[in-house]
């Protein structure tokens, strides 16, 4: 039952990307991605880690993919759709097959411990208590950066005085 | 804690995220536009999570070092897609596109 809801999630993953770097339109690329990103959601509600899955939705499905659809309308990439793709498509492509096959050589060489058929639930509250007690202060490091990109993209897409 | 029998090996979602993660390789390498990349960049973020998340709940439970990892992951990519985005509205207003091969002042 699992590997089947596992099959469903990895199908729209998969879909999803191809559909990232294959689509012709840039917007049914962000529309694509958002599909790739929700399957990986369900991937990690299939590992049982449900917080992770609910910052998925909230953050990529929500936050980023909206920044990415306000960046494609501000830049206005529709009218330029010859500019999608450049010439090396085949390298790139040879490059990234030779990149999976040496994941999945490494994979299937490698042992794993055999005992990994079966997976822990990792409630909140257990999450919550490392985050802020062992993970505490990269956590506020983490807040920092935040802070800092936030005001960088604020201060890099300010208008300047006598720009058009 | 509470056990459920999963029924997916541990290979599967290496797989899953050795996919993903070429498929993100092949559009950064593939697509010219700025935003298209950055979309593909964060098919690989996503791939590299996976992979932390399912090494963390398959082969050290107790520890969750990994979903922590993730977390981080997931903020650092808000970060940089806030930032890269405005960097590629300043490059548009500035020469007028978004196309990575024709911003090369610095090349000789």
């Amino acid at each position: 039952m699992t590997q089947v809801f596992f099959d469903m999630m990895a199908a729209a993953v998969i879909t999803g990307a191809l559909g990232v770097v294959l689509v012709r339109n840039v917007v049914y690329a962000a529309l694509c991605l958002i599909v790739s990103l929700m399957g990986v959601a369900g991937v990690y509600i299939l590992l049982s880690v449900e917080f992770l899955a609910l910052v998925q939705v909230l953050i990529y499905g929500g936050a980023v993919t909206v920044l990415i659809l306000f960046a494609l309308m501000l830049t206005r990439v529709r009218e330029l759709k010859q500019h999608l793709d450049g010439d090396q498509r085949p390298l790139a492509a040879v490059a990234a097959l030779a990149l999976l096959g040496a994941f999945a050589t490494m994979m299937y060489k490698t042992t794993w411990p055999r005992d990994v058929g079966q997976v822990t639930v990792v409630p909140f509250d257990t999450i919550g208590t490392a985050l802020f007690n062992r993970w505490a202060v990269p956590f506020e490091i983490a807040s920092g950066v935040l802070l800092v990109a936030l005001v960088g993209a604020i201060v890099i897409s300010m208008q300047e005085e006598g720009e058009r | 804690m509470e056990v459920v029998n999963q029924g997916v090996p541990l290979e599967h979602f290496l797989m899953l995220s050795a996919v993903l993660f070429s498929i993100g390789v092949y559009g950064v390498l593939a697509r010219r536009n700025a935003v298209l990349i950055l979309m593909s960049v964060e098919l690989m973020l996503n791939a590299v999570s996976i992979n932390l998340v399912a090494f963390a709940v398959y082969t050290a439970p107790s520890l969750f070092v990994g979903i922590i990892f993730a977390v981080f992951v997931i903020t650092i990519a808000a970060a940089e897609v806030g930032l890269a985005l405005a960097v590629v509205l300043r490059v548009f207003r500035n020469r007028g596109t978004a196309n990575v091969d024709e911003v090369a002042s610095l090349k000789w």
